[in-house]
């Protein structure tokens, strides 16, 4: 029989802050975010955390549960709880702000040196770009375009936590659906950008991300993708 | 400069490895060829003294070791001691040189 009660254990302070108790009573299909919702509000009114969709849309709950990186909003206490515990965590490898709340800027910032944004050929006086939905690069792109940015996959990678400067696996997913996009032409400086010791080389194939992306992208393939655009732009001399 | 540079790094890293494969291979099947009724010093050199084809195939397995093990120390440095710049790159080459040196004395030895 399972108690009524979790013993839950939240991360305060910041980087050097400390875990403390809390309980909340058990509900049917409770999920981790109504757990941290509960402490706000009814225990500790000065608890930090962030959310906004609560439906797996936005990407902003990901905390690290149980030691685990997950959404916390589609992540039901049923599933992770540990005989009626449970630890809450910012995310890793990311600067924490205070409590459950981590800095995303140098996330997002390696988005854009990964060279993460649309540069087109046409003008708005051109007609549409038109893009088969069965071309083998429409294809690929698609397999990782479903991203919505909620770091799970950069806070579960151990390479980003060994070289900070690694562009992670958000970025270079990001990078690659760009590359397999027909109608870019930024892509010659894209791949000098996600090559090397911060790119695409530094991956391991741990897999990390790819086993615990929400989404179910495998960030890994596209940097294996990557590897492979870069290999060939080098050997043509265009790196 | 500097992906080209690191991308030729990987690359060299990636296209040693497949030599190192087919060298590794060859090298362990001697071995179990070797040692059937007993492993004696005699033995080995009758086979690889005065053999070109045995120093040459030795002489690309160092080399393609010497090459792909740098490449590999130079990202363990990195990430397990965080050094990396200049001196890790002259360091690691070093390494290689070494690794090139004792590795072709070796077969050297054995051949003449």
């Amino acid at each position: 029989m399972e108690r009524d009660v979790l013993d839950v254990r939240v991360w305060r302070g910041g980087a050097d802050g400390a875990f403390q108790s809390f309980e909340v009573p058990r509900h049917p299909s409770q999920t981790v975010l109504d757990v941290v919702t509960y402490i706000q509000r009814s225990l500790d009114p000065t608890l930090a955390y962030r959310f906004a969709c609560r439906v797996g849309m936005c990407g902003s709950c990901a905390m690290t549960v149980n030691g685990v990186a997950r959404w916390t909003c589609r992540t039901h206490v049923d599933k992770v709880s540990e005989g009626g515990a449970l630890s809450v965590a910012p995310l890793r490898n990311l600067p924490v702000i205070r409590d459950l709340v981590t800095d995303m800027r140098e996330f997002f910032d390696k988005w854009a040196a990964a060279r993460g944004s649309f540069t087109g050929r046409r003008t708005r006086a051109d007609d549409f770009e038109a893009v088969r939905p069965d071309s083998p690069d429409r294809v690929r792109a698609d397999a990782g375009i479903e991203c919505i940015g909620c770091a799970v996959c950069y806070s579960s990678c151990e390479v980003v936590s060994w070289n900070p400067a690694y562009l992670g696996p958000a970025a270079l997913n990001r990078a690659w659906t760009l590359v397999c996009d027909e109608r870019d032409a930024g892509k010659a400086e894209r791949l000098r950008a996600v090559a090397g010791d911060a790119g695409c080389h530094a991956c391991h194939t741990h897999l990390s991300c790819t086993a615990r992306c929400p989404k179910h992208i495998a960030p890994t393939a596209g940097i294996s993708g990557l590897k492979r655009a870069v290999l060939r732009a080098a050997m043509k001399g265009e790196l | 400069m500097r992906a080209r540079i690191e991308t030729w790094l990987w690359i060299a890293q990636r296209a040693s490895a497949v030599v190192l494969a087919f060298c590794v291979v060859v090298h362990l099947a001697t071995i179990v060829h070797a040692v059937q009724g007993g492993l004696s010093a005699a033995e080995i050199l009758a086979r690889t003294r005065g053999n070109g084809a045995w120093l040459a195939f030795y002489s690309l397995f160092v080399l393609a070791a010497a090459v792909h093990a740098p490449i590999g120390l130079r990202s363990v440095l990195g990430e397990w001691l965080g050094w990396r710049g200049r001196s890790r790159g002259v360091f690691v080459f070093l390494f290689g040189a070494m690794m090139a040196a004792m590795g072709l004395r070796a077969a050297m030895a054995v051949f003449g």
